[in-house]
């Protein structure tokens, strides 16, 4: 028996992830995939999308509206449940962590929905894992140029060599347990409070 | 905040200003204090708040008064049992439309003085007048199906002759967009909590035509949900959580702190609006649009008047409201699982050792207190009421069949 394909639709007001999302499902073969980034004028999308699996991420503060369009509205052709099956708690619990949350038509068999979820789920964490090493990237640039500035502070106010500046300002870090960072922010912020002696 | 805390409790909220006493709590030591480390996480929907309780993120939370019983019953995709021993307060919600909306109810004898039976002739007149000329239905919005705002958006409706089912369209919008949403005329009005009816009015974009202290006074709104197993495993958490959201509550009420509060509430990890739009709530003095002005006694009661006790009548209420609209049958399995939501019992168990004063009883008749009146229990005094409906209508918990029958024969969905 072929099975037609199942429609998906994802809902998600960050780009980046709604394209990471639709890579995933088109790399496992689903050819019917549509995302939309903006809720307004969504229940004519649903009518003609008829999507039998919408992905959505729980920071969308559209949710309520969604749930009671699901159940009210008559843009919605097919009742649209929420989760694969509400006994597989674990697969529950793990999109509820990630942060994603799917609704699927009723009667959608579970073997043919779980692995879309588990897919979203999957793809939304490794979201939040690059989100978060991007912003420790962002922290340690940041950081590297107050270490620069202080290092020219130094250098200028003490005649120091570049290399003397930066090990005087670990050695300071060591002696008084804190980050070079933190010391370097110090000096930057004494510097600016002591005016011209700082570097302009 | 001490690792040492007796308790540690998830609560999760809505940006909203009935959060308040919630969100006090934990700021203002009064839950450090109980022994208590209140950890809160502001939430972007309800669906979330839902989904959190259910897999335990969260113990307890900012909840829509009606939402424990949808939970119970089973209305919504992922509830668990959640019991209510906490209300947030009484009242604070208006009904806000557009300036086309209020020309139209102005020309059919609507005044700026928030009555509402007036308000509500004026508007059914207003959208007989559309219909006859073709014109499409207007569309209202409130924040959640199984919220205070949809059922008292409808009883006024229907109260007045409007139909909700077929002369009006209602449509779910986060309170954040609400102002946005009229402004822009994808709604025509709308039933929200402050500050989203203020922020419409101070953006020139909406009225406030009338008020939930004004169609019931002294009503039930937010409450604090709490898992039920939480709650049975954790009775001393709960107890001593309880305690702290009662001084929280009186330290909201005084009329002293209204600026401090203002202050904290528009914190952008709270509320993110200015504390002048803060003020309204607090004090009951609203700005109506067009420059008109009113002020509503108790238009918004965090603590007087017996405001956080959880009165079985006011969940049965709305019990009655989802039986009327079609959300759930009235079977006596159903009026059980209402009966037993709201939860008076744990509520008095755990401020007994204040020796504050207590209500007697667990249910009150709705509608049946024209004034304020003094109420003698444990030795103190307190004061209950006025809690009338607008149409004069009572609601009397030990005749629920008689007022269900009642709101049948009147106006209901096909």
């Amino acid at each position: 028996m072929v099975r037609s394909p199942l429609a998906v639709l994802v809902i998600d007001e960050n780009r980046i992830r709604a394209s990471i999302i639709e890579a995933g499902l088109r790399e496992a073969g689903h050819e019917r995939v549509t995302i939309i980034h903006d809720v307004i004028g969504i229940a004519r999308r649903i009518a003609e999308i008829e999507p039998d699996v919408i992905v959505i991420d729980l920071e969308n503060p559209n949710r309520d509206m969604l749930e009671s369009m699901f159940q009210l509205s008559r843009a919605v052709k097919r009742p649209i449940a929420m989760f694969v099956d509400r006994s597989d708690q674990a697969s529950i619990e793990a999109a509820v962590d990630a942060g994603v949350s799917a609704y699927v038509v009723d009667g959608l068999r579970q073997e043919r929905v779980k692995p879309i979820l588990d897919m979203a789920v999957s793809r939304f964490n490794a979201f939040s894992r690059m989100a978060r090493e991007l912003e420790e990237v962002r922290g340690e640039l940041e950081n590297r140029k107050v270490i620069d500035r202080a290092k020219g502070i130094l250098m200028k106010s003490r005649g120091l060599t570049e290399e003397a500046a930066y090990a005087l300002l670990r050695k300071t870090a060591m002696n008084q347990n804190r980050k070079i960072s933190d010391i370097a922010q110090s000096l930057v912020t004494a510097a600016g409070l002591l005016g011209p002696m700082g570097d302009e | 905040m001490s690792m040492t805390a007796a308790h540690q409790i998830t609560a999760g909220f809505m940006p909203l200003f009935d959060s308040a006493v919630l969100v006090a709590a934990r700021e203002l030591g009064f839950a450090a204090r109980e022994g208590v480390e209140l950890k809160l996480q502001r939430e972007t929907s309800w669906a979330n708040i839902r989904d959190r309780i259910a897999i335990g993120h969260f113990d307890v939370a900012h909840m829509l008064g009606p939402m424990p019983l949808a939970c119970s019953l089973g209305l919504t995709p992922l509830a668990s049992q959640t019991i209510v021993p906490f209300s947030l307060g009484l009242g604070g919600n208006c009904v806000t439309v557009s300036n086309a909306v209020w020309g139209g109810m102005a020309a059919h004898g609507a005044e700026p003085d928030l009555d509402p039976a007036r308000a509500g002739a004026a508007l059914g007149a207003f959208i007989r007048e559309r219909a006859k000329a073709g014109r499409e239905l207007l569309r209202f919005a409130v924040v959640h199906p199984h919220s205070g705002h949809n059922y008292e958006l409808r009883y006024w409706l229907a109260a007045c002759g409007i139909d909700p089912e077929r002369e009006i369209e209602i449509v779910i919008v986060p309170p954040p967009f609400m102002a946005d949403a009229l402004a822009t005329g994808r709604i025509d009005g709308y039933c929200v909590g402050e500050p989203w009816n203020s922020a419409a009015v101070a953006a020139g974009t909406g009225h406030i035509v009338t008020v939930k202290a004004l169609l019931w006074k002294n009503s039930p709104e937010k409450v604090i949900g709490a898992r039920k197993a939480w709650a049975e495993e954790n009775p001393q958490a709960l107890a001593a959580l309880l305690r702290a959201l009662h001084h929280s509550a009186r330290w909201c009420q005084d009329a002293a702190n209204r600026g401090d509060l203002a202050s904290l509430m528009a914190e952008p990890r709270f509320l993110g609006q200015p504390s002048v739009i803060q003020m309204p709530v607090l004090t009951g003095h609203l700005h109506l649009g067009g420059g008109a002005k009113r002020t509503v006694e108790d238009f918004f009661v965090p603590f007087d008047k017996a405001a956080n006790f959880p009165w079985k009548s006011h969940a049965l209420w709305f019990y009655t409201q989802m039986v009327r609209w079609g959300d759930v049958a009235h079977t006596p399995e159903n009026l059980a699982i209402a009966r037993d939501c709201y939860r008076p019992d744990l509520y008095r168990a755990a401020l007994k050792p204040l020796g504050v004063a207590l209500p007697g009883a667990n249910a009150k008749v709705e509608g049946a207190l024209k004034a304020a009146t003094p109420v003698g229990s444990a030795g103190a005094s307190l004061v209950l009421g006025p809690d009338g409906f607008f149409d004069g209508q009572i609601f009397d918990p030990d005749e629920i069949d008689a007022y269900v029958a009642s709101q049948k024969s009147g106006l209901h969905p096909a």
